[in-house]
């Protein structure tokens, strides 16, 4: 992405051979990553595998790969993984969009009013520090067997990640640049949206990724304690039967998801920040 | 007073009227920035502001602009008081203040985003803005793809495009290497006499739009900087300040050059090295006594 000649006065051709060269460069340190990290991937299993083949390992304890695959091939013709994990999509999804909107707001307005963060410091503090295994069975109660309840559990782990990220990102906003907007006519507002939610951005984007990992927890979890869909009853299903080839599968599943979801991420936060690709 | 000859009679621009302002310190103690300022910059003069580090130049510069209330005495902007933000000047920052999120193009047009310009006409204004500081080829850039002198020049047409009467400049070129910051000041010369020279011609052309558009074009600068030679080179009259804290004038001292300046042959005319001679006398006390404190 980068181009060298912008950075001399006069564009000269030797940067442009240059900006070629890097460019190759880093698509090679690229192909270079990936192909490491398909290796880790195969050693790892291969190495499961053969283990258990060996009967160094118990397969009643820890299944083996091949099983595993199997099994979510089996799930995936059939159909019958669709619906389950649809509704943890979901789930996670307005756990994620809920939780990141009451943090961001609220982190707004606690970093814009130091009085009312001074107040509710405190509550907030006592707040983040429930274990949110212990809320679940009242989310239950609350919110009834369906989605609503792994959603409100969700919202509970995505919100205080989105809530002190937008405070730092708000506080951290630069001086000179807050006062040069106001002396080029900003109104309150227009610094709000000019100035302080584009710094805060990129605090909240960073965080963005932990907050989706913590959304399909919270998810995940909830299901699992009381539900009649998602990952998380496949999982506890399978637990309930000693079936560890469907535990895993289930794991597994989830795991490449959040990869999936996870680099979609990483695509939105870097056309978002694109402004930052350049900086020294 | 010493004004220069693009000043016309009238009310001054600016007015510091026994400025003080105090900050209280981590410790708990009151810390006296600037004492008992007192500067009337007529409008259209260049005035350029001298001391060494640490005597409260950027403090006078905040207090002109109402981003600092003084802690006594007043400001008036065109013989009105001021209150809150000073909405008559721009303020050209010592730090790097554009946007590093919006494009170049995005970044000049701000300030007529801001005032709700539509977005057609502020780009076609920011675009010929670029075009006058020489930068058409980076509208679609960001910040961080420029050079330092090339960000100046950004900022430069972002703060001359909203076009207000007073310009407010904290060392805007003090980050920048030796050449590059001669053709800044250079550049900023010229926009400056450009300015005041549509100014004279309407004023030639027609006396009742001269009444009527003067103050649009007349542009006074106020300029912070360390730099004597800066000062005298740029400046209609340099103000010394005294080492801080409890910072006053203690010289108000007219540059009598010419204009247009050549900055690049004025510095060994006889007639700038004088001046030089002169101001520094009195600058170099205030520097010993700033570094003693240190």
């Amino acid at each position: 992405m980068r181009k060298n000649g912008e950075k001399s006065e006069v564009g000269s051709l030797k940067s442009a051979d240059r900006s070629d060269f890097r460019l190759q460069a880093s698509r090679f340190r690229r192909a270079s990553v990936v192909a490491w990290q398909i290796l880790v991937g195969v050693v790892a299993l291969a190495l499961w595998q053969g283990l258990v083949s060996l009967k160094l390992l118990d397969p009643f304890f820890v299944s083996r790969p091949s099983d595993i695959a199997r099994r979510i091939a089996t799930w995936i013709a059939s159909g019958t993984l669709w619906p389950h994990l649809i509704v943890t999509l979901e789930e996670s999804l307005l756990g994620l969009v809920v939780g990141a909107a009451l943090g961001i707001a609220l982190g707004f307005v606690f970093a814009r009013s130091p009085m009312v963060a001074r107040v509710f410091d405190p509550y907030i503090k006592m707040l983040n520090a429930i274990p949110r295994v212990v809320l679940a069975p009242l989310f239950l109660l609350w919110f009834g067997l369906g989605i609503w309840s792994k959603v409100a559990l969700a919202v509970t782990l995505v919100f205080f990640v989105m809530f002190f990220s937008t405070y730092q990102g708000v506080r951290d906003a630069s001086q000179v640049l807050i006062d040069n907007v106001r002396m080029l006519g900003a109104t309150e507002r227009q610094l709000v949206r000019h100035v302080l939610v584009p710094s805060a951005l990129t605090w909240i984007f960073s965080s963005l990724h932990t907050s989706l990992g913590f959304a399909m927890v919270g998810a995940v979890v909830g299901e699992y304690l009381g539900s009649t869909r998602g990952l998380g009853y496949v999982i506890s299903q399978a637990e309930g039967t000693f079936d560890t080839t469907g535990v895993f599968a289930g794991m597994t599943i989830l795991g490449v998801v959040v990869v999936i979801v996870s680099a979609a991420v990483t695509r939105l936060e870097r056309w978002l920040l694109r402004w930052k690709r350049d900086e020294r | 007073m010493g004004v220069g000859p693009h000043a016309y009679k009238e009310m001054p621009a600016l007015e510091l009227d026994r400025v003080c302002r105090d900050f209280v310190t981590p410790a708990g103690r009151t810390y006296r920035a600037i004492e008992d300022i007192s500067l009337a910059v007529e409008a259209g003069a260049f005035v350029a502001i001298v001391g060494p580090s640490g005597c409260g130049k950027s403090t006078l510069l905040n207090v002109a602009a109402g981003l600092l209330p003084p802690s006594s005495g007043r400001v008036r902007v065109d013989g009105v008081d001021l209150v809150g933000l000073n909405r008559r000047a721009t303020y050209m920052f010592q730090q790097d203040a554009l946007l590093p999120w919006k494009t170049v193009r995005d970044n000049v047009a701000l300030g007529l985003t801001l005032a709700g310009v539509a977005r057609a006409e502020s780009h076609a204004r920011a675009d010929a803005w670029l075009a006058r500081v020489g930068l058409t080829a980076f509208t679609a850039h960001y910040p961080a793809q420029l050079s330092g002198g090339m960000r100046k020049r950004v900022t430069m047409a972002q703060n001359w495009i909203i076009d207000r009467g007073l310009m407010l400049m904290d060392e805007p070129f003090s980050a920048l290497d030796v050449h590059t910051r001669q053709r800044m000041e250079s550049e900023l010369l010229a926009l400056w006499d450009e300015a005041t020279a549509e100014l004279a011609e309407n004023a030639e052309n027609n006396h009742a739009l001269r009444a009527q558009r003067a103050p649009r074009f007349k542009r006074t600068v106020l300029f912070v900087t360390h730099d004597l030679e800066e000062a005298i080179a740029l400046a209609d009259e340099v103000v010394v300040l005294s080492a801080g804290p409890a910072s006053r004038i203690v010289a108000r001292h007219p540059v009598t050059l010419d204009r247009p300046r050549d900055l690049m042959e004025l510095r060994t005319t006889t007639a700038f090295v004088d001046l030089y001679r002169a101001l520094w006398a009195v600058l170099r006390e205030e520097v010993v006594k700033s570094q003693r404190h240190a």
